[in-house]
């Protein structure tokens, strides 16, 4: 059968090897491509960005970035001559496109908000996933079965089928466009995932470890924290990444449920565009500083991240 | 140190019973061993002795104190698992010293009873070292390091020689026995090991289905076994067992076996007649024509300085452990003569051994000791 060949050890010949190699190559560049492609845009300026043919190769600029962070008037060379020095380098590049630096945007604290929200409601999802799944490890729940049947369950349909009733509910609750609202709604999409990944885990880690700790005098909570926790790591931290990334990366809800004060950086960037012409660096500029956290996060946990997924992909 | 007493100790997981009504004492200082196969409920009172099962009913006093409901870590007993459950994100040293942060211990006295520990059990030099990259042995050192720098009440132990080589094994066997010699720890041992259990232990418990077979010394447990069961448990080969028809009166010397009459020590019951059987150890069987027990040679086993040789008779097959100068061929007709003193009666329903002149020694000493 098939399935035999696909445990095979037979090592790789070389021909195979360079085949491997090159469709390996090819994907990175392809997938990495509009990554590059938002990267330099948000280096240019408003005329290159839409120069045809595209150009490859350009004077970097600084003015998508200080669009993005303010907000300008166009006004009349007149009165533009008419004040004092520029105060930097923002402030030179918006002259001369005949405008003035009116105040900041609001990108900054719609990143905030995002930060808020997708780092809050990971820890939530990870916290409470992580005591359920060590309970529905160790502990003799009643109806434990369904429990975990119910918890899956809950993503069965895609979330933004209920949107409307929780749009409503939202609003009854005075729960809409408050970073509260938004925190509560990704940890209870995550907190399924979350439980049954770690659950997984922690079914690995021999109960022995937290008996020996309770005989050594410990109580249940310090010998959790004492030996479980440090062998969960890697899972906690493969949990922690996919629930942040679906946290931070979320449009749909947060377009629907947050305008204002809580709205976050997905909702805002498209925005952008409308502001003064198509502002395609500015977008980019948002674009490319969105990437940033969850980048740094990835990178920061990638030894856990890769251990952690094969070691729940390899289970016995 | 303390003596451990287990009184009508009892566990049942909803209808499954895994320990019934089970009583013993393990005295102060001694090496108790649990023997029994695989399920027989003997990890599961030492677990309900740790308290990380609580028992369905019956008592469990630790030097006089019921500690039956207390939780694990109020009993103040060390236990060392099968699979050592070393903390792998610790080092050695912090992995013994472990029970003692748990006592608030200051760190310089930590490190001096940790530093002691393992200089008693010849690790010192690994105290830094990850305790991943340790040979069996040598885990097996750290988790009795972690058990022993308590200074408990008592040590349990759950089959912590399993997963070692042979060769280890025996090496262990030894350095653990030669550990309690020196520290006289109270220690329940939990192992279906026979050879382990009847090298280490002052008594041993053999429990099978949740019941205590039988509770005594090895010696006692090999010459006297009380149950078929027990009989059948130890020794390698095990006990053959002869059946045999009727019943036996007090005072009885001899048995008819398969048409021969064959000299028994004297029954001191009388039994009602019943399907019975009689128990001997292959190495009291020897071959002897004038015999009227009679069989064939079935096969040997050479072992260097003895044999096992399988014998078919009208009873089955029954394997004699004989010299190994002796010469035998497949097929042969051999006559078995029996070490009358040495074997046991057994009624076949019950399993139950018949009380006889083996059982007075036995009998003697308890009656002295009451």
């Amino acid at each position: 059968m098939s399935l035999t060949t696909a445990h095979s050890v037979v090592a790789p010949s070389a021909n195979s090897k360079r085949i491997a190699g090159t469709i390996i190559v090819l994907y990175a560049l392809i997938s990495i491509v509009p990554l590059l492609w938002i990267f330099a845009t948000s280096f240019k300026t408003p005329p290159d960005s839409i120069a045809y043919p595209p150009k490859i190769l350009f004077q970097p600029s600084l003015e998508g970035y200080c669009n993005l962070f303010t907000t300008r008037t166009r006004q009349t060379p007149d009165y533009i001559n008419s004040l004092g020095p520029a105060t930097g380098f923002c402030d030179e590049t918006t002259r001369k496109r005949n405008m003035v630096i009116a105040g900041p945007s609001n990108f900054l604290p719609r990143f905030v908000n995002s930060l808020i929200i997708a780092f809050g409601s990971t820890f939530c999802a990870v916290f409470l996933g992580t005591l359920s799944a060590y309970g529905f490890s160790r502990f003799k729940v009643p109806l434990a079965d369904d429990l975990l049947f119910f918890i899956l369950s809950t993503r069965f349909m895609p979330p933004i089928a209920v949107a409307i009733p929780i749009y409503l509910m939202y609003r009854e609750l005075g729960l809409s466009d408050t970073a509260l609202g938004m925190i509560l709604l990704y940890t209870a999409v995550n907190v399924s995932l979350a439980v049954w990944l770690l659950k997984g885990f922690i079914d690995e880690i021999p109960r022995e470890y937290e008996e020996a700790a309770m005989i050594d005098g410990y109580t249940r909570l310090q010998a959790f924290w004492r030996t479980v926790l440090p062998q969960a790591t890697t899972g906690i931290a493969a949990t922690a990444i996919f629930c942040l990334i679906f946290a931070w990366n979320e449009y749909a809800f947060a377009a629907l449920l947050t305008s204002g004060t809580a709205q976050t950086a997905p909702p805002f960037i498209p925005t952008i565009i409308g502001e003064g012409g198509q502002d395609w660096p500015a977008v980019a500029a948002g674009t490319t500083i969105f990437l940033v956290p969850i980048l740094v996060f990835t990178i920061l946990l990638r030894k856990q991240l890769l251990r952690g997924i094969t070691f729940g992909a390899v289970r016995k | 140190m303390a003596e451990i007493r287990v009184q009508h100790l009892r566990k049942a997981f909803g209808d499954f019973v895994a320990v019934q009504d089970s009583n013993f004492v393990v005295e102060d200082g001694e090496f108790f061993v649990m023997l029994g196969p695989s399920g027989c409920g003997k990890t599961t009172t030492l677990r309900m002795i740790a308290g990380l099962e609580l028992p369905t009913g019956g008592q469990i006093l630790l030097g006089g104190d019921d500690v039956t409901m207390l939780r694990a870590r109020e009993r103040d007993i060390a236990f060392v698992f099968q699979l050592f459950a070393l903390y792998p994100h610790m080092n050695v040293r912090k992995n013994i010293g472990f029970p003692l942060l748990a006592q608030g211990m200051p760190s310089a006295e930590i490190r001096t009873r940790v530093e002691e520990t393992a200089k008693l059990l010849r690790i010192d030099h690994l105290l830094n070292k990850s305790v991943s990259g340790l040979a069996g042995g040598d885990r097996q050192r750290v988790a009795l390091g972690r058990a022993i720098v308590r200074r408990p009440k008592c040590f349990l132990m759950d089959e912590p020689l399993g997963t070692l080589d042979t060769e280890f094994r025996d090496l262990m066997v030894h350095e653990l026995r030669e550990l309690h010699n020196r520290i006289h720890a109270t220690t329940v041992y939990v192992t279906h090991d026979q050879m382990e259990a009847m090298s280490m232990a002052d008594k041993i418990a053999v429990m099978n289905h949740g019941v205590i077979e039988q509770f005594g010394t090895p010696r006692e447990i090999y010459d006297r076994p009380a149950t078929m069961f027990v009989a059948d448990f130890i020794g390698s080969p095990p006990m053959n067992f002869l059946g045999f028809g009727g019943g036996l009166a007090k005072g009885a010397r001899e048995i008819v076996v398969q048409g021969a009459k064959v000299a028994v020590p004297e029954v001191r019951e009388d039994i009602a007649p019943a399907d019975m059987a009689l128990g001997i150890r292959p190495e009291h069987i020897r071959f002897d024509d004038a015999s009227k027990l009679r069989g064939a040679i079935y096969g040997t086993e050479y072992l260097g300085t003895t044999q096992i040789v399988a014998v078919e008779t009208a009873d089955g097959l029954i394997k004699a452990r004989v010299p190994a100068e002796i010469r035998l061929a497949t097929g042969d007709h051999v006559g078995l003569t029996l070490s009358s003193a040495r074997l046991s009666l057994f009624e076949k329903g019950s399993g139950r051994a018949v009380r006889t002149a083996i059982h007075d020694v036995a009998s003697e000493r308890r009656a002295r000791h009451g």
